[in-house]
């Protein structure tokens, strides 16, 4: 028996039995560590310490390389290093020395070593990689305690990749007889779940023996798992739910050894634990909440020791409760419960108090009611915590009636935070409830104008714009617009006129925008008295930029009369030298529209805000031009993606494997992004049909209706589902001030509040009252579900709901390059203007002019043709007849099989080349047509393709070599996938000799879509199962989801198997398996999950890169449908 | 979740720091004064738990020296507050003299405690175990 063994067997009692047995801690107060320790405790300034680190580094870095520094010493260095990096000192040279530590130290050295190593590398630090061998020879160590450390350590951080190596090791140790060792496997392999849960797939079921496992430590650390998995998916564990609770009674039943107790209570963070995987699973499902009910109930009765630690169990309890479906009987003992955490004196159980009436209120307001003085009181407590978590609650608890006091309490609030995050996040609830439960215009402007003050440039930018979208949108009634659009801009003269320079830049280009749009409402404002105003911001010192472009856009919109035209004249006069740009443009724009009010009535239609704005986004109008300069020999315009392609391809030698890689930078970047405008153009201004076309292009072209709505913001659009209410809009009357409504209500609220002490000064009880009206009367009833008695004021139109969505949203910081479409609509016919002598479509000669100066401009087009077969379907009517006497020269064994459509790649006066393809089932056939169009015959013809990602080979038994005039001669090629790309390419050339004539070549591409090499793959769910699990290449992403009928994931699945031709394997639930296999025999596996609406896909396939080119496709075909 | 864990003394100077969330190493020392001023400023009376930036902090304090520990939002502050206790119940434990010159050992038993920002072990003999054997060992 070697020495090592013999020394862990010592040690094993104390580590097995779990006998208590105090360490017998170091002295080391006379150590190097102490010294250093206690050489910085008596330094006074940040520079003597920094010059100590650095001499104490310097120190540790001449003896970690020094050969006689023994493991003992290396052990103490590290800990020395590792306090300097605490400090915030780099000890980078210290990193290798930790991993040599941890490999070659014994026991306590080698656990430092781990240490140093989890404490200095982050988890994709390169160095980790030489930790792996470490790791895997302690995993088979026969010493206990070194397992321990590598299981610990692996737990912490590993290399993603390298979980292969020590994952079946790791298994083992689940069948471990000591219960150390199976805990710490289980929280390894948890460990795994988080960073590549696709790597444990396969031992689920052992998360389950791990469960049920007889060692109390044992089940707890295999808990972290399940709630991670339930919180992705409670359905595919409900029954497990039993199980949690049988557990949680036992705990709570005081079943566990005496050691798990904290203070007399049994395992408290276990049962924390429990409570919140039990109100996971009990969401939304009552047959599984009934099961938790009883164990519920017992957990609120035990724990009635007066301990912090009871309070926070019971906490966790109480917000379980109020998740899981509701029984009214637990509830009002949830309720009493949260009555004694608010009503204690203990600060941090008032804290904790409030918190869970914050979670509560939202189903049961009447809570709120309950505890209204305290509330009161909270409101007005020294701590800002309290008071902070007070307004919370009383968000949450804000209706019609109650708003003004609410949100006066919230601003008063803001007015004292210093705290950035909490500005951000009390001025955009102030701003939602101002929309949401504003009780006039006045008061709605006035609140937004303190929120536009006080949340300066910090606040989030969909607050201005949702507030001006809300403006410019409108409401039912146009009186009422016209009311609130007026108030605004009186209200903002009037902030001008006083003291404009105080304001935030954001608000001044609210400003800047509703007096441009709005300022002529009012009848007693004069244009030239808003563009003095507004010229008055240009001049400010700290006005930025931006906000100058919102303001010089503005007064474009007022320039009217003598005066204001000679104030544009001004402003013109001072920027058209400006340095920036943008601002030139503007004034630039500002003069030129000045003078034609003509011009201008058309560019800048009044109230242009209701009418739907046309966008021609692809650009067709940028068509002659494009032209233009591709005949004058610019390169033509390549998609980002493509041109990142090109670079990854051009690049020698590529040390970033996957940088580049297509899939990262289509993840980034929507479809809609990569079929660019100018891409569209680009074939349009071929086909000389560029209005058509932008039409027919269907699902490729950004319909942007109403792009005037630029202020999109999805969370109120569902607010505005009851419509039915309209009737009630105006009831809150808006002249009655909070304490008139505060009498008026007071009655009402008094009712139902037993709590309510005699003696409690008047002002605090009319707040109360003012503060908890209409919470009363709907609450005893409803329970569950916030059911929204007051009508929203602000209820926007219908039409705004489509909108707010995705693609049309813009920012205003995007406002300031392109700001907003009426000036795009500007730039649009600024730039009409001048093109006006160039033939906006291109004829057909023109194309071909295009081609015989410029051969390779050709090919590009083409090729951006065959990315798009849906354009070029429209528009190839000319071809025709070519086509069909092209198809008769299919070879034999291809005739009777469909064709794609014969494309040309390339032709000059004497040769015309084009190809088509058919898919077989083991390969593609690819035909390339070769047309001598010219008087005599083609000779010593050679045709050479080649590809990088396909193999190719001949059919045709011999090359053909001559081809006689105005004849077709074919070459037949059968086409496998050697390496999966997104878009394959096949690059060809084609010499030849006229008779008489020297050698000639022409070049082609032609680019073939990977999908047309995809065919389906059919196997059963078992022959799925194993060959899922020898797969290594995965990827995961998210999907849309189509959802357009009852079943989205049949639907989606059937779409993809329609386009792509893939093979549905099963489908169980809201989980599906698909195969497919790119030709030949390169199978790609797909697992398709339904999740928080949208499919959630898991592509494996033994071929690298496979999984991230179907995914592409799949992508594509989705965002096609 | 829990985002660190901090010991600093009185004067603000960190005493053990561990991060279960990534925090460059440059960026850590101005995240510790600004964590440490907000918990040294306030009073005795108020609550254990402060709002900072977009998570909370929890500190308790015993004697000169401070525990801080970041736990996100959804975090129940109290047991967090109750997890500190138990920390310091555990190095009494261990340890007889001043703790601050074992840094190496803090970290060991705070690493059998919470793992990627997660409680994984609570129970006092256990969470001592592996550290006592490694004790055993290096004597025998």
């Amino acid at each position: 028996m070697s020495d090592v063994v013999e020394k862990t067997l010592t040690a094993l009692p104390s580590l097995l039995s779990l006998d208590s047995q105090p360490g017998s801690a170091k002295l080391s107060s006379t150590s190097k560590l102490g010294n250093l320790i206690r050489g910085i405790t008596e330094l006074t300034s940040k520079h003597e310490e920094e010059k100590l680190i650095q001499r104490e580094l310097t120190s540790i870095k001449d003896q970690v390389s020094s050969p006689n520094t023994s493991m003992r010493q290396m052990k103490e260095l590290m800990v020395r290093a590792i306090y300097c990096e605490m400090l915030g000192y780099e000890a980078s040279f210290s990193y290798i020395h930790a991993i040599k530590l941890a490999q070659q130290g014994s026991v306590l050295d080698k656990r430092v070593g781990y240490l140093a190593v989890s404490l200095f590398l982050n988890e994709s630090h390169e160095l980790l990689l030489l930790l792996v061998n470490t790791v895997l020879k302690d995993l088979q160590s026969t010493n206990l305690i070194e397992v321990c450390m590598a299981l610990t350590v692996v737990s912490q951080m590993f290399p993603k990749d390298m979980i292969p190596a020590i994952l079946p090791l790791v298994e083992d140790k689940l069948n471990h007889p000591k219960e150390i060792i199976r805990r710490k496997a289980v929280l390894a392999l948890y460990k795994f779940y988080l960073i590549a849960p696709n790597q444990v797939q396969h031992i689920h079921n052992k998360f389950r023996k791990a469960l049920c496992d007889k060692d109390p430590g044992v089940m707890t650390a295999s808990l972290h798992i399940y709630l991670q998995l339930i919180k992705e998916n409670s359905e595919g564990y409900k029954d497990l739910t039993a199980s949690f609770v049988t557990i949680l009674k036992q705990v709570v039943g005081g079943k566990l050894p005496m050691d798990f107790n904290y203070h007399s209570v049994p395992a408290p963070w276990l049962q924390i634990q429990l409570l919140r995987i039990l109100s996971l699973l009990g969401k939304n499902d009552q047959s599984t909440s009934e099961i938790m009910y009883e164990v519920l109930d017992e957990s609120l009765r035990r724990a009635e020791m007066n301990h912090n630690i009871t309070y926070a169990i019971l906490y966790e309890c109480v917000k379980c409760i109020y998740t899981i479906q509701p029984k009214s009987e637990l509830l009002e003992k949830a309720a009493k419960c949260i009555g004694n955490f608010v009503l204690s004196p203990k600060i941090n159980l008032k804290y904790l108090g409030l918190k869970a009436l914050t979670y509560v209120v939202q189903q049961d307001p009447k809570l709120a009611l309950q505890h209204q003085m305290t509330i009161i009181e909270c409101l007005d407590h020294p701590d800002l915590i309290i008071k902070r978590e007070t307004l919370e609650l009383l968000f949450r608890i804000t209706n019609g009636q109650n708003v003004t006091v609410i949100v006066e309490k919230m601003l008063d609030f803001l007015r004292i935070s210093k705290d950035d995050y909490t500005t951000i996040d009390l001025v955009g609830k102030v701003a939602e409830l101002a929309e949401k439960y504003a009780p006039d215009n006045e008061w709605f402007i006035e609140t937004m104008n303190t929120v536009f003050s006080l949340g300066g440039d910090m606040m989030q930018p969909d607050i201005p714009n949702s507030f001006l979208k809300l403006l410019s949108e409108g409401f039912d009634s146009d009186e009422e617009d016209r009311k609130l659009r007026l108030f605004a801009v009186d209200s903002y003269v009037s902030l001008l006129q006083s003291e404009p320079n105080k304001l935030p830049q954001r608000f001044l280009q609210v400003i800047s925008w509703v007096l441009g749009e709005y300022s002529h409402l009012s009848a007693e404002l004069e244009p030239a008295t808003v563009m003095t105003l507004l010229s008055k911001l240009l001049d400010l010192k700290h006005t930025s930029s931006e906000t100058k472009s919102w303001v010089l856009m503005a007064m474009t919109k007022l320039c009217e009369g003598g005066v204001a035209i000679s104030v544009a004249q001004d402003i013109y006069e001072t920027h058209s030298s400006s340095m920036d740009t943008v601002l030139r443009q503007r004034a630039q724009e500002l003069q030129h529209l000045s003078q034609d009010s003509e011009l201008r009535g058309r560019v800048l239609p009044r109230d242009a805000g209701l009418m739907p704005l046309e966008v021609d986004s692809s650009l067709s109008f940028l068509d002659g031009f494009v032209s233009e300069a591709l005949a004058a020999g610019a390169a033509p315009y390549k998609p980002p993606h493509q041109r990142q392609e090109e670079l990854a391809q051009a690049k020698a030698l590529s040390l970033e494997p996957y940088s580049l890689s297509l899939p990262i930078s289509m993840s980034s970047c929507s479809i809609a992004d990569r079929q660019s405008p100018t891409l569209m153009s680009m074939s349009s201004g071929l086909s000389g049909d560029s209005t058509d076309l932008s039409h027919k292009g269907g699902s490729t072209t950004l319909k942007l209706d109403g792009v005037k709505r630029v202020w999109g913001r999805e969370g109120y659009l569902a607010q505005r589902e009851p419509v039915e209410e309209t009737a009630q809009v105006e009831v809150p009357s808006p002249l009655r001030s909070p304490s008139q409504q505060a009498e008026a209500d007071s009655t009402q609220s008094q009712t139902p509040t037993p709590t309510v002490t005699p003696e409690l000064e008047q002002d605090k009880q009319q707040l109360a009252s003012s503060l908890f009206v209409g919470l009363g009367s709907q609450s005893s009833v409803c329970l569950m579900g916030k059911s929204d008695p007051t009508p929203q004021r602000f209820r926007r139109k219908a039409q705004g709901r489509a909108s707010s969505s995705g693609a049309s949203e813009k920012t205003p910081t995007s406002l300031g390059s392109t700001p907003s479409p009426v000036d795009n609509l500007l730039c649009n016919s600024l730039l009409d203007s001048n093109l006006v002598s160039e033939p906006t479509n291109q004829t057909p000669q023109a194309s071909q002019s295009l081609d015989t100066t410029n051969g390779n401009c050709h090919e590009e087009l083409t090729d951006v043709k065959e990315n798009n077969p849906s354009l070029i379907h429209n528009n190839e009517e000319p071809d025709k007849p070519k086509d069909l006497c092209l198809s008769s020269h299919l070879p034999t064994e291809l005739s009777g099989l469909s064709h794609s459509e014969i494309t040309p790649l390339c032709s000059n006066q004497s040769v015309n080349l084009s190809a088509c393809h058919v898919q077989k089932e083991d390969s593609l056939q690819l035909v390339i047509f070769i047309f001598n169009s010219s008087d005599s015959a083609l000779q010593q013809m050679q045709l050479q393709v080649d590809s990088g990602e396909l193999k190719l080979s001949l059919i045709t038994d011999s090359p053909v070599e001559e081809v006689r005039s105005h004849s077709v001669a074919v070459c037949h090629y059968s086409v496998t996938v050697k390496r999966p790309s997104v878009h394959v390419e096949v690059l060809g050339m084609l010499s030849y000799q006229l008779p008489g004539g020297t050698p000639q070549t022409i070049q082609f591409s032609h680019k073939l879509p990977l999908t047309t090499f995809i065919r389906p793959l059919t196997l059963s769910t078992e022959e799925y199962g194993s060959m899922w699990l020898a797969f290594s290449q995965d990827t995961k992403q998210n999907l849309t989801l189509i959802n357009d009928d009852q079943d989205p994931l049949t639907t989606t699945l059937n779409v993809l198997k329609k386009k792509l031709q893939l093979h549905v394997v099963e489908i169980i639930g809201v989980e599906g398996i698909v195969a497919c296999q790119l030709v030949q025999d390169q199978p790609c596996l797909m697992h398709c999950r339904v999740h928080a609406g949208t499919l959630a896909v898991w592509l494996r396939s033994p071929v690298p890169d496979l999984p991230d080119c179907l995914l592409y496709h799949c992508q594509r075909a989705l965002q096609e449908h | 979740m829990i985002r660190f864990v901090l010991m600093v003394n009185r004067q603000g100077q960190t005493r053990l720091s561990r991060y279960y969330t990534p925090v460059d190493l440059n960026r850590r020392a101005a995240l510790e004064a600004d964590v440490v001023r907000c918990c040294l400023n306030r009073k005795k009376d108020q609550c254990s738990f402060v709002e900072y930036q977009d998570f909370k902090l929890v500190y308790r304090q015993y004697a000169a020296l401070y525990i801080v520990v970041g736990v996100s939002d959804g975090e129940n502050e109290l047991s967090i507050y109750e997890l500190v206790h138990n920390f310091v119940e555990v190095l009494d434990k261990y340890f007889s003299r001043v703790i601050m010159f074992n840094l190496d050992r803090v970290h060991i038993i705070l690493d059998e405690m919470i793992q990627n920002g997660h409680i994984v072990e609570t129970n006092k003999n256990r969470i001592l175990a592996p550290l006592s054997a490694i004790d055993k060992m290096a004597d025998g």
